[in-house]
């Protein structure tokens, strides 16, 4: 379905789907103009940078030309990839770990009252504290491998998908839960048929939020101690000021993070397929 | 035909004795109920009408144990409310249709038969596509809710509500939010539907029109807190007739109901 609620980010649209768009004369804009209009925004703003380094004659170590960038993809490509490979590992497994902490304390939350009152404060002063300074602490605990990034990605991610998890469990209809008491069901039947589903397109909007965070959550924590990873990449590229490097491990990074994104999105389209459907007139 | 049978069932449905209900609305009582007594005899058709918010909804949820009455006592069938809401003696239908958005409107029509294994424990109940063929709905069974108009998806709120095969309907307000035309029409299939399944229905309703077209007796009820003004017989034979609303009976009832709200 073309029309669905939230289209993966820079998908792009069919050749029958762009015809189709296009007709519809009123209403939304057609998915084919608004994708021209992001890919066409992107380009000037690349082909501005480019122009500015060259008019300007900015030195390179300072800031690189896009065609610069382009060059050290291609020549850094094996360091790139195998500086991808951490940060990848770190992100996928401190989003598992941070999300399935946050939906099992949330289920906890809308269960037991006393469990909310006491660990939601501490949720909150743990999220208040800033996560640079989190960091040396957690590699200072945790050594100098995965385990303290996968920490730190996995905090990061933990408090918006407990906040949203939390709500969207809370976000059930009154009527919907008196129609589960005239059916006498039972705490776990309440669960699984009414807030599960019901909290999902809560968990998705904290999921697509958490991915790109987990990312950033690894980078920085290779800063602060490693020899591999994106973050380790940056830092070294900086220090040598092999600045074309550090704008391709940008460019690395953001085109990650949004797979990651596009990922969970595609994922949201077929898991809560239900939102995406039409109203009949009377 | 679907009807209720093998239960010896009391020749009163429900019974209500000196039933009064007292919120605590931020640390003040507010009285919504007072000495409510009535008698719902099996297979009857009895509408509770009454101003917005004076607690006819209130009493209806007390009758289906989802609130407790502060004072006085409820017998639905000869049992406790609760006792008749665990055999699901009830079946409930809203004011909105609550269907569960991710399932197909058939599987939100078999919810009641898998909360609890009740469909196991009691496999010959009615099939919720036979169900839903008798709301009109047959060629839905698949589609979600979403894709239903508002009159659809309360028709199968109501297949719904039959489908544990409870002796009692209780309905709150179901066609409130409905375009009066949709509102005319289910009126006619629920009357169909009553007259082909034989359960007593008690109806929460604002509307003095559709009040006396529905029913057998008609409750009149006070602003809140809600006491009974008034009960009135409806004195038309089923089946009721479209063109009923415009003979005398209809008429003299309507005019009844309306001085007994005013006064």
């Amino acid at each position: 379905m073309a029309s669905a609620d939230r289209p993966p980010l820079g998908a792009h649209v069919a050749g029958p789907a762009a015809t189709r768009g296009r007709r519809t004369a009123r209403g939304a804009e057609s998915p084919w103009r608004r994708h021209a209009i992001a890919v066409a925004t992107m380009a000037a703003v690349i082909a501005g940078w480019q122009a500015i380094i060259v008019v300007f004659h900015v030195p390179t170590y300072i800031a690189p030309s896009p065609v610069q960038v382009a060059q050290a993809l291609r020549t850094e490509a094996r360091t790139l990839l195998v500086n991808t490979w951490p940060t990848l590992v770190e992100t996928i497994a401190g989003f598992v770990l941070g999300n399935l902490v946050a939906v099992a304390a949330a289920v906890g939350f809308v269960h037991n009252r006393t469990f909310r009152h006491s660990v939601y404060p501490l949720a909150v002063t743990v999220r208040t504290l800033p996560i640079v300074a989190i960091s040396p602490i957690l590699v200072l605990l945790l050594g100098n491998g995965y385990a303290p990034k996968i920490a730190i990605a996995a905090l990061i991610t933990f408090f918006p998908t407990l906040v949203n998890m939390a709500d969207g469990l809370d976000a059930v209809d009154a009527q919907a839960l008196e129609l589960m008491r005239v059916l006498s069901a039972s705490r776990w039947e309440v669960f699984r048929y009414l807030r599960w589903p019901t909290s999902l397109p809560y968990l998705f909007s904290a999921l697509r939020i958490a991915s790109t965070a987990a990312l950033l959550g690894a980078i920085v924590g290779e800063w602060i101690g490693s020899n591999a990873g994106l973050g380790y990449l940056i830092v070294a590229a900086t220090y040598d000021y092999r600045t074309p490097l550090l704008y391709a491990t940008m460019t690395v990074a953001s085109v990650l993070a949004l797979l990651l994104f596009n990922l969970v999105s595609i994922i949201e389209h077929y898991a809560v397929s239900w939102r995406a459907t039409h109203v009949r007139p009377d | 035909m679907i009807v209720s049978e093998g239960h010896s069932e009391p020749a009163v449905s429900i019974a209500l004795r000196g039933v009064s209900m007292t919120f605590d609305r931020g640390g003040e009582p507010l009285e919504v109920l007072r000495h409510v007594t009535l008698e719902i005899r099996r297979g009857e058709f009895v509408s509770l009408l009454g101003p917005s918010g004076c607690g006819k909804s209130t009493l209806l949820r007390a009758v289906a144990d989802i609130l407790s009455p502060t004072e006085g006592t409820i017998e639905v069938l000869g049992r406790s409310p609760g006792g008749a809401r665990r055999d699901r003696a009830l079946g409930m239908v809203f004011q909105q249709p609550v269907l569960l958005p991710w399932l197909s409107v058939e599987d939100n029509v078999a919810l009641p038969l898998r909360i609890g294994g009740w469909g196991k424990r009691h496999p010959s109940g009615p099939a919720p596509a036979a169900l839903l063929a008798l709301v009109g709905l047959q060629g839905f069974e698949r589609v979600r809710p979403a894709q239903l108009s508002g009159g659809m998806q309360q028709r199968a709120a109501i297949a719904r509500a039959l489908v544990s095969d409870p002796p009692i309907l209780l309905m709150d307000e179901p066609f409130g939010a409905l375009d009066a035309i949709t509102r005319d029409r289910l009126n006619e299939e629920l009357l169909r539907i009553w007259t082909e399944t034989r359960r007593t229905i008690l109806f929460v309703t604002h509307s003095i029109p559709e009040a006396v077209y529905l029913s057998s007796r008609v409750v009149v009820l006070s602003p809140r807190p809600a006491e009974i003004r008034r009960v009135v017989e409806v004195g038309m034979g089923y089946p009721r007739h479209p063109r009923m609303r415009d003979t005398g009976e209809f008429t003299r009832v309507t005019a009844a109901l309306r001085e007994a709200l005013e006064h």
